[in-house]
């Protein structure tokens, strides 16, 4: 799913792709027999394991998996909050919009400003739709092509045009002063690397750093540019729309997930993040494949940039740690939640949902009941 | 308050913490789960206490001082009333994940009660100005650590009090729960508040050991490097 965005006065395209969590192992679809071959990989692991801890075995290799996509998680919400908690740049308040968010917020009138926010993300909610639908339809005629290009551009704009703003914003925060050249030099080989790894072959980690990095970056652009009520409701809304655009029989996610399982071709690795290495994208014959040793679970760059957004925005607005750190807590809970409902349902889920379901609650509540009751008891030092 | 203030506060505070989860729950991916399951949990049951206090607060007379503290012990007692009933309802044939609750309510506690100071530390500004006590932040930090060590020990004793029906050993953890906390409405006093928390956080430690199936014996193998289990972390049922 792709959401085209704009900054202020240039017209650039970014991508902001969000398919599901898929199982390590593709469900059979009826198109395609499974080779006996690709019998799943945890066999190999029980077979190391005594008789009598087999029962343990699937919930300890279930928590592998859930800690395999924790820490990735937890890494770019870490970056996103020490980016917003020191560099004021991210959380300063802007009069620039996106062109998707062109309602302002600056009314008084609270029914105004709510109006405002939720024209703002119907708008958001459509350009995404229509983002999501048409790179399904590029997909399911072939355009590879198309797609490829599209990706690269936004991968290319990221990883040098916002990497480079980061970069200015932060040496402006610490006063340190830096000369182009070694600029230019640092993002032309961070850029190039990244191009590389995401888009061809790398090692996975460093291919996994990168793709944490640019959905903080994505993730961070979002937190500023964003107002903050449409934030909320955008988050809302686009639970929603997950739910139904990979559950529906007819949602465009689904049809991704489905054609390219068809296919048996993985998903733009530019979009996915992948905890364990799959196979490579240049076979032909799935027996040739090469795995890793065990298959890993796979997540979205969009659910990674929505978390993030959520607990970004829950730092910037109060500067409250309290409320930075439960909303944490609830979007691994709602993660682990949907990692299980994965492993009982085997096919693709919409990860975001729950998590973000339990991340605004514990963000209201928290913010406007736990904070005021823990503000009094540390006033008074008391401790509960 | 200087840099060396908010990373002496924070080690004091997170230290042992921090060093129990890398030694014996960082490498088990199920354990790391259950420990953010219990501060998922705790986090729910502070939620609970703090809306009964808000709605208190609401309908209470907003200037009176004295009844607002009141209303701040009451929820004291409610939330740590509740923190203990979490626990309970929560049934796991799991050995490990009850030790993990106790810690990932711990881990949960202590933050929410001190990074907000820790934060703060960071910035500037002169403690005590006011007339208001110079070692807040010193007495913020070993509080937490108590507070979360005591968390951990209460959770093993309070477990193993349920499944083996010693009700006593329950009331035990939830009366020290709740002096605990009493004795923290005597801060900023900090000698009548820190020691008898680190007495019973002492007393708490050794029966949560012998608790654990620790011994003398035990004890004295690992600390000479001749038993190869360490006892927390490869506690097996009786």
């Amino acid at each position: 799913m792709f959401a085209v965005m704009s900054v202020s006065d240039s017209d650039e395209e970014l991508y902001n792709e969000r398919t599901a969590l898929v199982p390590a192992q593709n469900p059979a679809v009826p198109s395609y027999r499974p080779d006996p071959e690709l019998s799943p990989t945890e066999d190999s692991d029980s077979k190391m394991v005594p008789p009598e801890d087999e029962e343990e075995e699937p919930l300890k290799y279930g928590a592998k998996h859930v800690i395999m996509l924790f820490v990735p998680v937890t890494l770019c919400m870490a970056v996103v909050v020490a980016t917003i908690k020191s560099v004021s740049f991210y959380s300063e308040k802007t009069t620039q919009q996106l062109i998707y968010t062109p309602f302002s917020e600056d009314t008084p009138d609270v029914g105004r400003r709510l109006l405002h926010s939720v024209l703002n993300t119907a708008i958001m909610i459509s350009v995404i739709v229509v983002m999501t639908v048409l790179l399904v339809v590029l997909y399911k005629y072939r355009c590879y092509k198309f797609i490829h290009g599209w990706l690269i551009l936004s991968s290319l704009m990221l990883l040098f045009w916002f990497s480079f703003m980061y970069l200015g914003e932060v040496f402006r925060t610490y006063n340190v002063a830096v000369d182009y050249p070694t600029v230019a030099m640092v993002i032309w080989n961070f850029g190039a690397v990244g191009m590389l790894c995401i888009h061809w072959k790398g090692p996975l980690q460093l291919q996994q750093a990168y793709l944490i990095v640019i959905s903080a970056l994505m993730a961070l652009v979002f937190i500023k540019y964003l107002p903050e009520w449409s934030t909320w409701v955008i988050l809302g809304a686009i639970s929603v729309y997950d739910l139904v655009a990979v559950l529906s029989p007819k949602g465009p996610l689904r049809m991704l997930v489905e054609t390219a399982q068809e296919r048996n071709e993985p998903i733009f690795p530019a979009l996915i993040y992948s905890s364990a290495m799959m196979w490579t994208v240049t076979m032909a014959n799935p027996a040739d494949g090469q795995r890793s040793g065990t298959g890993g679970v796979k997540l979205g760059l969009g659910d990674f940039i929505f978390y993030s957004v959520l607990v970004g925005k829950a730092a910037a607005t109060g500067g409250d740690w309290n409320t930075t750190l439960a909303c944490f807590v609830a979007i691994l809970i709602g993660l682990c939640l949907t990692l299980l409902l994965l492993a009982i349902f085997r096919k693709a889920l919409p990860a975001l949902p729950i998590s973000i379901a339990f991340g605004l609650i514990f963000y209201f509540s928290t913010d406007f009941l736990v904070q005021p009751f823990m503000d009094n008891l540390a006033n008074h030092q008391f401790y509960i | 308050m200087t840099a060396a203030v908010f990373f002496g506060c924070t080690f004091i505070a997170f230290g042992p913490a921090v060093s129990l989860f890398l030694f014996t729950i960082a490498r088990e991916p199920l354990r790391v789960i259950f420990l953010i399951a219990g501060a998922f949990f705790w986090l729910v049951s502070l939620l609970m206490a703090s809306l009964v206090w808000f709605i208190s607060v609401q309908i209470s007379n907003k200037e009176s001082v004295s009844q607002q503290k009141g209303l701040l012990i009451f929820g004291v007692v409610l939330s740590v009333l509740l923190q203990e009933t979490f626990p309970a309802s929560a049934s796991s044939h799991h050995t490990d994940s009850i030790l993990l609750s106790g810690l990932g309510f711990g881990f949960m506690s202590g933050a929410f009660s001190v990074v907000n100071i820790l934060a703060d530390s960071v910035g500037p500004g002169t403690v005590g100005i006011h007339g208001d006590s110079q070692h807040y932040f010193l007495s913020s930090a070993f509080m937490t650590m108590a507070i979360i060590l005591l968390h951990m020990f209460w959770g093993i004793i309070f477990f193993d009090g349920c499944e083996k029906q010693r009700w006593l050993a329950v009331a035990a953890v939830v009366a020290s729960h709740l002096l605990v906390s009493c004795l923290t409405f005597q801060n900023p006093q900090y000698v009548s508040s820190l020691v008898p928390t680190y007495v019973v956080m002492f007393f708490m430690g050794v029966w949560a050991f012998y608790t654990a199936g620790g011994s003398l014996r035990n004890l004295k193998l690992c600390l000479t490097c001749k038993d190869k289990d360490f006892l927390l972390a490869n506690h097996r049922p009786r």
